[in-house]
């Protein structure tokens, strides 16, 4: 079966003083091949501890992550990562860090030159590639960061809050490139966010995660995404129901995050 | 004190001179001469040209002045050198006096001309006249009385010179000099040694730069001066690329597992605390004087900078770095040199920096001790031949040498990991 599968995720850390913290509990999720789904929820719910269960990084202590029919074991290039900033390589120019997957692979020199310019072009940074990373901007950088991802050609693409360091106006227009991509690329995409707006733009389907235990609380099937990726998201920001899906959303967050700060006090 | 008070006032000369000059000049108008707070603001803070240009004219003035250079129109009052003269008076035993004149010479003994013995007249009455030679700087007793009529006698005795009273253990100031009667009523005489040093503590800047032309083209204790320099690097260089074989690779093992983590942490962090130069009675124990004890220690001396810094380097990665790697395919072996080994650099450079200033300085110690050639055997065996010029000549080259290897190493770092701090 095509698409990505999460079947009852379970995660537990134990502490040093015997107690153990339920991280996520019972997860379990279908994302279909090409969908772009948003996780949204409360500081400490486990949303990055879940994409790095899907990645690889982490075994979950229950349950499975499939792809394509193919249990996840540890991290591989059929799942590609875009971070927060600060994940490119230093040491390498433009060219080098967009070329790091096919290089992996053993693409030749040419083939690589050529996918590298051609992503170049698309997340709108031509004739960057010899510039050093550090000089661009933290925009820009974001740009690299999903070229470099595109470039390995992944079956999915984990986005662990990558616009999350960017300014409002870079990051609005990082909005648009991400639906400019999930469109022409029809990859299936998995974006982490704390910014409610972005999760309800970006999101065909949105999930919202509760804390302790990290479970699924709500789910939304939401028109925005589609709509994004042919018109301005202003334009979408105006259509109907957006502002109420938007507040709905966030009202649950902020009562998530009064229970949490009320229990902290009462520690 | 006179010294640092002049030191102190050309200090502070200086900064109202040059402020006052530069307001008078120009009006700054950059964004830092507008700003309000500037105190704690470390940005605001720039190194003042005129002041560091300043700074090293005065101490080779100072350094001139008062080492009666060549070089400078003006000097500190320097010894007394010259003929003088000065008249005591004698009291005989039947208690008649008479004055009698002592013509002193006083020499400079590094001119290396010791001036002839003078015939003069010794006079009318009992006391009769002398002369005396007396070197700079030092002092000389004169036996006046030697050649007096009747001074065997008890009660013979000098009682004034130039008309000022003295008595055994007192002393009196005449003119360029100061005159001491021991207690037995020898005079003793220290020519008015004035404000320079003695070349003995300080030669003058010239001094120093024709021992440097002499050194470097003769050579000395037969080795020549590019010899000597040449080794002290040579050890530096051999000891510190051997400290950085080892301690890079032991870095990155311990960064990376936790078996050599635990196993070379309590040597890591014991060693690292204790300084080289503490090793050299037992590098010299185990290893002798030769060059093998030498880069020996050089090499401990680098080996711990290195390998912590490397450790550094590895345990600094961020983690995302090392995911992103894992997620785009990279083998663990891609990641080491494609991510872990570049990321490193910064670090390894900075301790890399940071040892060879340490060896430097350790090398130079190493040969202070025991050597047959290098920068600091060269100096020390100036130092007992009391050949101060040498050894500030020396002192001033492995100061030069240190500085150049420093510079050349900033130099090496921004062309190879520009990155760094970026």
């Amino acid at each position: 079966m095509k698409g990505l599968s999460i079947e009852n995720i379970s995660m537990r850390f134990d502490l040093k003083d015997g107690k153990s913290i339920q991280a996520l509990k019972d997860i379990s999720l279908e994302i279909e091949e090409g969908q772009i789904i948003t996780v949204l929820g409360p500081s400490g719910c486990g949303k990055t501890t879940l994409l790095n269960i899907i990645a690889g990084f982490l075994a979950p202590t229950e349950g499975q992550v499939v792809l394509n029919d193919q249990t996840v074991i540890g991290p591989g290039a059929e799942r590609g990562m875009v971070f927060q900033q600060g994940a490119l390589f230093e040491w390498m120019n433009v060219r080098s860090n967009v070329a790091f997957g096919p290089r992996m692979k053993g693409m030749p020199k040419a083939e690589q030159n050529e996918k590298v310019q051609h992503l170049l072009e698309v997340v709108g940074l031509r004739d960057f590639e010899d510039k050093a990373v550090y000089e661009l901007s933290g925009g820009m950088q974001q740009r690299v960061a999903l070229a470099r991802c595109l470039a390995n050609d992944p079956d999915v693409i984990l986005m662990d809050e990558p616009l999350g360091a960017l300014d409002a106006l870079t990051r609005e227009k990082m909005q648009g490139l991400v639906l400019k991509l999930w469109k022409e690329t029809g990859k299936t995409i998995m974006l982490i966010t704390h910014s409610v707006e972005e999760a309800v733009l970006l999101g065909e389907r949105l999930l919202v995660l509760a804390p302790r235990p990290g479970r699924i609380l709500k789910e939304y099937k939401l028109p925005y995404a589609e709509m994004g990726s042919g018109m301005d998201l202003r334009e979408v920001k105006k259509s109907e129901g957006y502002i109420e899906t938007r507040d709905e959303i966030l009202s649950i967050i902020w009562e998530m995050e009064e229970e949490i700060m009320g229990r902290v006090e009462n520690n | 004190m006179a010294i640092l008070l002049i030191y102190i006032i050309v200090f502070i000369s200086a900064f109202y001179v040059v402020h006052l000059v530069t307001k008078m000049m120009t009006a700054q108008k950059d964004y830092t001469s507008l700003k309000t707070v500037t105190f704690g603001d470390e940005s605001a803070v720039r190194p003042n040209r005129p002041a560091s240009i300043i700074s090293v004219l005065a101490i080779f003035m100072i350094w001139g002045a008062f080492t009666g250079s060549k070089l400078m129109p003006f000097h500190a009052p320097g010894p007394f050198i010259g003929e003088t003269s000065f008249t005591y008076t004698a009291m005989n035993a039947a208690g008649e006096t008479d004055d009698a004149q002592v013509i002193v010479t006083v020499y400079d003994i590094q001119s290396g001309k010791t001036p002839q013995k003078m015939k003069i007249d010794p006079g009318t009455g009992f006391a009769k006249n002398d002369t005396a030679n007396i070197v700079a700087w030092r002092s000389g007793l004169i036996k006046v009385q030697r050649n007096d009529t009747g001074s065997k006698e008890d009660g013979y005795k000098v009682i004034a010179i130039d008309g000022q009273e003295i008595s055994p253990s007192s002393e009196v100031f005449i003119d360029d000099a100061r005159v001491y009667m021991t207690a037995k009523g020898t005079l003793s005489y220290t020519p008015e040694k004035g404000w320079q040093m003695q070349p003995i503590w300080l030669p003058s800047p010239e001094a120093v730069w024709s021992r440097l032309v002499i050194v470097a083209s003769e050579g000395y204790k037969t080795f020549s001066l590019a010899e000597h320099l040449g080794w002290s690097l040579l050890r530096v260089v051999v000891g510190f690329l051997l400290g950085a074989l080892i301690g890079i690779p032991l870095g990155y093992a311990m960064g990376l597992s936790g078996w050599f983590r635990g196993w070379f942490d309590p040597i890591v962090e014991f060693m690292r605390p204790v300084p080289p130069l503490a090793l050299i009675p037992l590098v010299i124990i185990w290893f002798g004087i030769g060059e093998e004890g030498k880069i020996i220690l050089l090499f401990l001396a680098s080996l711990w900078i290195m390998t912590i810094s490397a450790r550094a380097g590895v345990s600094g990665v961020k983690i995302s770095k090392i995911h992103a790697a894992y997620s785009l395919g990279a083998s663990k072996r891609q990641i080491m040199r494609l991510v872990i080994v570049p990321n490193s650099l910064p670090e390894i450079f900075t301790g890399a920096r940071v040892s060879m200033g340490v060896c430097w300085g350790t090398v130079v110690a190493a040969e202070l001790v025991a050597a047959q050639k290098g920068a600091g055997m060269m100096i020390i065996n100036a130092s007992k031949f009391q050949m101060t010029d040498l050894v500030i000549m020396g002192i001033v080259l492995i100061g030069v040498i240190g500085y150049s290897i420093d510079i050349l190493m900033r130099i090496a770092e921004n062309y190879l990991v520009p990155w760094k701090g970026k």
